[in-house]
């Protein structure tokens, strides 16, 4: 097939949210081309193959599960934009979670993609605060769309005008931080407004196969809408002419046109593209500066389920040995004090199993005292953050007989803040991107937009809606009220 | 064109945007949000299907005019019958 030189729509970026982007364009007629630089899709929600075996990158759970009928919610909102078939994603709940806090797991709270179980949980454990609980999950189930835009607030502030219980506090804030924040220490209040309704009023599910059903169902329809996609082939520069984004150059020295282009690698990130003009001169473009949140992630393939090593049925576990959760970019190369187990095999896949056992550990990272390591350096830092993790972690899940998770372990990996910018480009490994989103998805070019983790929505059921109402907003029908 | 195949058509296209709607008993005189759970999106989705499958416009302006299938007959059959008389 002759390639043009031309598009309606340049698109930089193959993850979630320059697809969904891709497939409202094409589907709507425009010539649009996606540019991804490396050989595989999915961005920060990719996957990778070792040892034979295919890894995902990123994805514990979907958020906003709704079961099949629930109307009006971000799920049934993509399904519609995109034109998917709900069965086409194979979304399988999550059976159980838990926020479990003190240095022997002392404090814990359950829940489900059932609000009420989580309601159970506090009403016992904090009888002062439930009813301060149940007016603010009902303040946010009835927030509107147009309200969770304007952003700015403190989510803590917005929580202790109903909650007066720190550890309470920080216990909701936890799951919802580690799943959806850019920010430290507090959240945004109209992003939490999202998390809270994505995780605990909605819910968590995954495919069997994780990242790559959802890869694939989202490229096919890509493709058959006409759309086109050109892998290993990065985006160098964003050359301007007469005030607009007029081509990208791209990395092998060949320029493209076309009438708008949609970036979904973050916004500085787009700056440098740039920054990068026609001379060669560096030009500093005042962005937002670059998230600061970044996680090591160590997976462990077993021989046999997780619950056959005594490990039960929770999805996800999330953990701080703390008085106070702390989410910050830590002093040290790795926060092992607090962090998340995810048990993929543990979402209720209606009688199949995963063939083999998973164990995902995520805790925060430095980027910058993995950035520069020598390679034995980082080899061994990895093994050793490997082994802390899985002590750290194993205070808050049952215990395993000694020797039993050596034995039962076929198969490690590790990725750090480092494997994350070299494989997604996106700065300091920050996986949720610029603390400051900007949300409208504008630059300082009329034919230039973001969307993706700095436009605001996070995670994958975030990146999709982010691309499409990108798409939506800047080139389909723009000027419309929504 | 008729006005009864024109309806057909706007179905049609909400069966498309909407598949987990069940379309069997809608009122035709009845606002199709008050029967439907369809939004501002969905809505915009029907003005470019619109577009994208008979070539017909429809400005911002007109957008009220979709508001049930009686006014989207009322008002798309003389528009795809002006069409078909330029073709």
């Amino acid at each position: 097939m002759k390639r043009s030189s031309h598009y309606d729509v340049a698109i930089i970026g193959a993850g979630l949210s320059g697809l969904a982007a891709g497939i409202r364009l094409a589907h709507f007629g425009r010539r649009v081309c996606i540019f991804e630089r490396h050989s595989v899709p999915g961005g920060l929600n990719s996957f990778y193959s070792l040892g034979g075996r295919k890894y995902d990158v990123g994805l514990h759970a979907l958020t906003n599960y709704v079961p099949r009928g629930v109307k009006g919610t971000p799920l049934g909102k993509l399904l519609r934009q995109l034109r998917i078939d709900r069965d086409e994603l194979d979304l399988c709940p999550q059976r159980q979670s838990r926020v479990v806090f003190g240095p022997h797991g002392g404090t814990g709270l359950r829940f489900t993609n059932d609000i009420a179980v989580l309601e159970a949980e506090i009403a016992p454990r904090f009888p002062a605060q439930i009813d301060g609980f149940r007016r603010l999950a009902d303040q946010i189930r009835r927030a509107e769309e147009a309200a969770l835009v304007s952003a700015g607030g403190s989510a803590r502030e917005l929580i202790r005008r109903h909650i007066t219980d720190r550890l309470l506090e920080d216990l909701l804030l936890c799951p919802l931080m580690f799943y959806g924040s850019a920010q430290e220490h507090d959240m945004d209040s109209a992003q939490f407004v999202i998390m809270f309704r994505a995780i605990f009023l909605e819910g968590l599910a995954r495919p069997p196969e994780g990242v790559r059903r959802i890869l694939r169902v989202l490229l096919a329809k890509y493709r058959s809408a006409g759309g086109e996609r050109r892998m290993q082939c990065g985006v160098a520069g964003i050359i301007e002419r007469d005030g607009r984004a007029a081509a990208l150059r791209l990395d092998d020295g060949e320029e493209i046109t076309a009438d708008h282009v949609i970036s979904s690698i973050g916004s500085e990130e787009t700056a440098r593209l740039r920054a990068v003009s026609p001379t060669g001169a560096p030009d500093v473009l005042a962005e937002p500066p670059a998230g600061r949140l970044s996680f090591v992630e160590s997976i462990r393939v077993l021989k046999c389920q997780p619950r056959e090593l005594g490990w039960g049925n929770d999805t996800i576990v999330f953990f701080n040995d703390s008085e106070r959760f702390t989410y910050a970019r830590p002093a040290q190369q790795v926060d092992v004090r607090s962090g998340i187990v995810c048990f993929p095999n543990n979402f209720d896949f209606a009688g199949r199993e995963l063939p083999e056992g998973l164990v995902r550990i995520t805790c925060l990272a430095d980027y910058d005292q993995w950035a520069h390591l020598p390679e034995a350096d980082y080899r061994a830092d990895k093994q050793h953050w490997m082994e802390e993790m899985t002590r750290s972690a194993g205070r808050f899940l049952p215990p395993v007989p000694g020797g039993a998770l050596e034995a039962a372990t076929v198969a490690t990996d590790i990725f750090t803040p480092r494997t994350i910018t070299r494989f997604t480009g996106h700065l300091q490994g920050a996986i949720y991107g610029a603390p400051q989103k900007v949300r409208d998805g504008r630059t300082s070019l009329p034919n230039l937009y973001l969307c993706g983790t700095d436009q605001g929505l996070m995670g994958i059921i975030g990146a999709m809606l982010s691309g499409i109402s990108m798409a939506n907003a800047h080139i389909l029908h723009p000027g419309a009220r929504e | 064109m008729t006005k009864d195949e024109c309806k057909k058509l706007v179905v049609d296209i909400i069966a498309d945007i909407a598949p987990d709607e069940d379309l069997s008993h809608l009122k035709p005189e009845v606002r199709l949000r008050d029967q439907l759970q369809l939004d501002s999106m969905d809505f915009l989705d029907i003005v470019m299907e619109l577009r994208k499958r008979h070539s017909i416009e429809v400005p911002e302006a007109d957008y009220i005019q979709l508001a049930s299938l009686d006014s989207c007959a009322d008002y798309l059959t003389p528009k795809f019958n002006a069409l078909a008389a330029k073709s």
